[in-house]
C-alpha cells in the first residue's frame, strides 16, 4: 500500500515577465555598447591624438574636415548615441540606487531623459549640418581656409 | 633506557602570551538610546582567542547588557556575522592576531537591515527574500527511489551549497543598502544552488523571479559579497552564472 501525495508544497504562482524586461535589456545594452565603445573611443583618439602631426594639428578646421567626410560623420554618430545612451543609463541605475523619494527620482530621471535627448539630438544635428564657412557670413568671422566669397 | 621516560615527558606547555585589545563597540539600546553610540573596552586576550572570545569577555566580565546573536561560535551557524573594522566577518572566525591590533578594532551590527540592539538586527527582510526564491528541491517524480546525480552534477552546484544564511555578503553589498527589496547576494547564491542542479526541475520559475526589476540584474559586480563570504563562496561569479542562465532561457 502506498499513500500518493500530491504536490504537498505547490509554489507560489509565479508572475511571467513582461515581453519586454527594460533591466534585462539595459544589462545588456551596458556590456555590447562597452565592447564597441572600447574600439570607438581608443580609435578617436589615435586618430586625434597621435596620428600624423599628433595633438598639434587640432584646430577648427581639423574638426571641420573631419566632420566632411562620411566615414567620420558615422564614427561621431555612432560615438555620440553609444556613449551617451551609455552614460545615460550608468546614470539612471545610480538615481535608482540613491534617490529612495519616489518625487526626486521622477524627477531626476525626466532630467537625464529629457538632457540626454536634447543633446542626442543637437549632437547629430551638428554632425550632419556642420559647414565651417557658411555662405553670406562676414568674412572676418571665417576661417582662413574658406574660399573668399 | 631508564631516562627514555623523561625524554618522552611531555613538554611543559608554553604561557601563551597575552596582549591588551581595544573594542569600539557600537551600542543601541532601543528603550534608551535615541541614536547609536561608539562604546570602547579593554579586555587582555591571547593569541588563540577570537573577536568572538572578546566579545564574550566584555559580556562576561564587564558589560552583561552587551546582546550580540552567536550560537555554535565555530562558523557553521551564521549566527554571529558583524561588521570588523569595517568589513563583514564571522566574529567566530576571525582571530585577533590577524587585526592589527595597535589600532582598536571597530565592531559594529551588519548594514542594511533594521538595527534592533547592539549587534542585533533584524533578519526578517533577509530571510524573505531568501524564502521567495524557492530554495528547496521541485521535482515531480515520487521519493521512492534516489535521484542519482554524477559527481559532474553534484559539482557544478558545489560552491553554492556551503551556504551558511550569516548575511555577510547581502549586508556587505552597496546595492542592498540603499535598496532594500534587491534580493541580495544570499537569495541568488541559494537559488543558484538548485538552478545548477540536475535533479531540481523548478530552475525555470527562479529564473523567472530573479529576471525582475529586482533581481539579478541589479547587481553591479562590486564583489564586496565574495570577499565578505566568510565560507569562500564565489558569490559574485554565482550570480555572474544566474544572469547568463537568465539570459538563455535555461540552466
Amino acid at each position: 500500500m502506498s499513500v500518493a501525495i500530491e504536490t504537498p508544497r505547490s509554489p507560489r504562482p509565479v508572475r511571467r515577465q513582461r515581453r519586454f524586461n527594460f533591466e534585462k535589456w539595459g544589462w545588456i545594452y551596458m556590456r555590447a555598447s562597452g565592447v564597441v565603445l572600447v574600439v570607438l573611443i581608443f580609435g578617436h583618439l589615435f586618430v586625434n591624438l597621435v596620428a600624423g602631426q599628433g595633438v598639434k594639428a587640432i584646430d577648427f578646421g581639423f574638426v571641420g574636415g573631419k566632420l566632411s567626410q562620411p566615414f567620420w560623420q558615422i564614427w561621431d554618430t555612432l560615438l555620440l548615441w553609444l556613449a551617451l545612451i551609455h552614460g545615460a543609463n550608468g546614470m539612471r541605475t545610480i538615481v535608482n540606487d540613491y534617490a529612495s523619494n519616489r518625487l526626486v527620482r521622477r524627477i531626476f530621471k525626466g532630467a537625464l531623459i529629457a538632457s540626454t535627448v536634447l543633446l542626442l539630438l543637437l549632437g547629430t544635428l551638428v554632425i550632419y549640418t556642420f559647414n565651417p564657412c557658411p555662405a553670406g557670413s562676414p568674412a572676418d568671422l571665417l576661417p582662413s581656409f574658406c574660399a573668399a566669397p | 633506557m631508564s631516562n627514555a621516560v623523561l625524554e618522552n615527558r611531555p613538554a611543559v606547555p608554553e604561557e601563551i602570551p597575552t596582549f591588551t585589545a581595544t573594542l569600539i563597540i557600537r551600542r543601541f539600546d532601543p528603550e534608551v538610546d535615541e541614536e547609536p553610540h561608539w562604546q570602547d573596552f579593554d579586555v587582555v586576550m591571547s593569541g588563540t582567542d577570537r573577536v568572538l572570545d572578546a566579545l564574550h569577555k566584555i559580556k562576561w566580565e564587564q558589560d552583561g547588557s552587551l546582546t550580540f546573536r552567536r550560537s555554535c561560535a565555530h562558523g557553521v551557524c551564521g549566527s554571529d556575522a558583524m561588521r570588523i573594522n569595517g568589513r563583514n566577518r564571522l566574529a567566530c572566525k576571525t582571530l585577533l592576531k590577524d587585526l592589527d591590533l595597535s589600532k582598536p578594532i571597530y565592531v559594529e551590527a551588519i548594514k542594511g537591515l533594521p538595527l534592533e540592539k547592539d549587534l542585533i538586527v533584524n533578519m526578517d527582510p533577509f530571510f524573505e527574500s531568501y524564502r521567495e526564491v524557492q530554495p528547496f528541491l521541485v521535482a515531480s517524480s515520487k521519493p521512492e527511489k534516489e535521484r542519482l546525480q554524477s559527481p559532474v552534477e553534484r559539482a557544478r552546484f558545489d560552491d553554492t551549497t556551503k551556504c551558511i544564511l550569516c548575511a555577510a555578503c547581502t549586508s556587505s553589498c552597496p546595492v542592498f543598502w540603499t535598496d532594500g527589496q534587491y534580493f541580495g547576494p544570499a537569495a541568488i547564491v541559494n537559488a543558484h544552488r538548485f538552478i545548477f542542479d540536475s535533479r531540481d526541475e523548478g530552475a525555470q520559475t527562479r529564473l523567472d523571479i530573479l529576471n525582475d526589476k529586482e533581481g539579478v540584474w541589479r547587481c553591479r559586480t562590486t564583489f564586496n559579497c565574495t570577499e565578505a563570504c566568510p565560507r569562500g563562496i564565489q558569490v559574485t561569479q554565482a550570480i555572474a552564472e544566474v544572469k547568463a542562465a537568465v539570459l538563455r532561457g535555461r540552466p
